[in-house]
């Protein structure tokens, strides 16, 4: 293509939209709002997962085992764990009871570590050995701990199911949510574009024709309205993204402070790593739906 | 060279168009197509610029015959044709040199090519002084000096024109055909579809008579002798 006829196809679409202005407008704020929720949602989903991939870091499933079950039995059933489980498990760690009354020393006395003295050759965390045992997937958390529970040998297996869990469940209770409006918009943001496209394509319909006879092809032709349902789906991607720009620091800085208390659970990205993407995914999916649109659109205009 | 055999256009509800209308219009002649008002000479125009297909017999022009083209080689055929209308149909918000211009534009001819030929096809058309006007500062006989222009500026090798001084007044109308005539002196053939005595008249061209779609008279040098 020569560059003049794309300033031509770009000054053309350009046109379009002032000529009619009021229906672009209304096309961008609707694809606006539609880009508006997607980003919300996604700031969401990536920091829920983030939140996410943190806990399943930290949360362990610990194994304890029958106080009477020597070490070496123990030891076994760790492999037979690892057998059976292997490739869903990140790490497994073993610690013996010794480890364990050490680390609660150190925990609970802390400086004043001769308060444990009086216990020195009796262990109180006799039978508390135990493997912790860390998962790729929290999701398959459950299973595994029905299988763990299962072992003869093992007394107790202790592990959280509130928060991980919880917090992968709450992703998808919002990805139907978000879906579902987004959905919604989507259809309404088809309907505008799609009137603007054939509203522009009415208003050029003399103007079609005779390029029609002067020799223009059917690329010429459909151009300028494809330029303007690009631009305007464009539009509609670059207002909400400058939105959560601003937006997002503030928020994520009103939110911490509101809810200290919950300061080690929730844990947010910071833009610069979650930016990048959502603009590319927002650019590409408001361009896309403006271009797909009035290239449909224009299609049943082009016969004058 | 338009050949024109055995052509026949009847649209829906039978109403016949054109019948067995064979003619041929050498390189550079000036040929007037007569007839009283849907005798089928617009038809027959549509179908030299592809916008209507005949029901049956053949069209070749400068050597393409219309019936066999591919749909996607119709843009550059036309090319080759310049257009002129009755109505103008100038854009409205576009001055003289952009409605000129804009043939060119529409067509991917590159920037400096157009500032190159625009005015000259202006100063042919005696329009230089009125670059800047919009199409509603100037007469009828001027926005059809634009048409012209705008339908010369690719340079075709045929220019059919449609009534082309329907709308404008005895003087204006032959300034136009002064003009159209000055276009076929330099080698372009020139087909003019009108149903104007005076012009045909005082031309004194080619004559090709159209009635009920049928071609009842080609005459060379001749007048208007259809009696409305």
């Amino acid at each position: 293509m020569r560059i003049s006829t794309f300033w031509f196809c770009l000054k053309q679409g350009l046109v379009n939209i002032c000529r009619n202005i009021w229906f672009s407008l209304a096309s961008a704020a609707i694809i606006s709002a539609c880009i508006f929720l997607f980003c919300v949602f996604y700031s969401i989903i990536t920091n829920v997962q983030y939140m996410v991939v943190t806990a399943e870091s930290t949360m362990g499933i610990t194994v304890f085992f029958d106080e009477s079950l020597p070490e070496d039995e123990i030891h076994a059933i760790g492999e037979e764990i690892r057998k059976a489980q292997g490739p869903i498990i990140k790490d497994m760690k073993f610690t013996s009871a010794e480890e364990a009354w050490e680390s609660f020393k150190k925990e609970y006395f802390g400086e004043n570590s001769d308060l444990a003295e009086g216990f020195s050759d009796d262990n109180p965390l006799t039978g508390s050995a135990s493997y912790e045992i860390y998962l790729y997937d929290i999701n398959d958390q459950e299973p595994v701990v029905k299988y763990l529970e299962g072992l003869s040998g093992v007394r107790k297996v202790n592990y959280s199911n509130s928060a991980a869990a919880g917090l992968s469940s709450f992703n998808k209770v919002l990805a139907l949510l978000f879906g579902a409006i987004i959905l919604m918009l989507l259809a309404v943001a088809v309907f505008l574009i799609s009137n603007t496209i054939s509203v522009a394509a009415g208003m050029r319909k003399n103007e079609n024709k005779i390029m029609r006879l002067i020799g223009a092809t059917n690329f010429m032709i459909r151009a300028p309205f494809v330029v303007e349902g690009t631009i305007l789906g464009l539009l509609g991607a670059a207002i909400p993204l400058g939105a959560m720009y601003f937006g997002y620091r503030q928020t994520v800085t009103y939110v911490v402070g509101r809810f200290q208390i919950l300061s080690g659970i929730i844990q947010f990205l910071p833009i610069e790593e979650i930016y990048p993407s959502m603009a590319a995914i927002s650019l590409a999916l408001g361009g896309g739906l403006g271009l797909v649109v009035s290239f449909l659109t224009i299609r049943r205009h082009l016969k004058v | 060279m338009i050949e024109i055999s055995k052509l026949t256009k009847t649209y829906e509800k039978s109403s016949r168009a054109l019948k067995d209308v064979s003619l041929t219009i050498d390189d550079g002649e000036f040929v007037f197509i007569t007839g009283r008002s849907g005798s089928g000479k617009s038809t027959l125009l549509r179908i030299l610029l592809k916008e209507v297909e005949p029901t049956s017999g053949r069209v070749v022009v400068n050597d393409m015959d219309l019936g066999r083209m591919p749909r996607r080689y119709v843009p550059k055929y036309r090319r080759q044709l310049g257009v002129v209308f009755q109505d103008f149909r100038l854009l409205k918000d576009r001055n003289v040199y952009e409605n000129v211009a804009f043939a060119q534009r529409v067509i991917g001819v590159s920037g400096r090519k157009i500032r190159e030929s625009v005015p000259e096809m202006l100063r042919m058309v005696g329009l230089s002084s009125k670059y800047k006007s919009f199409p509603h500062q100037l007469s009828g006989g001027e926005q059809q000096r634009v048409a012209i222009a705008r339908a010369l500026i690719n340079r075709p090798a045929i220019l059919l024109a449609d009534e082309p001084t329907g709308n404008l007044d005895p003087h204006n109308a032959m300034e136009i055909m002064g003009l159209l005539e000055e276009i076929n002196r330099q080698g372009t053939t020139v087909v003019v579809v009108t149903h104007s005595s005076e012009i045909v008249n005082m031309m004194r061209k080619r004559v090709i008579t159209i009635q009920r779609g049928i071609v009842v008279g080609d005459e060379k040098e001749s007048g208007y002798w259809y009696e409305d």
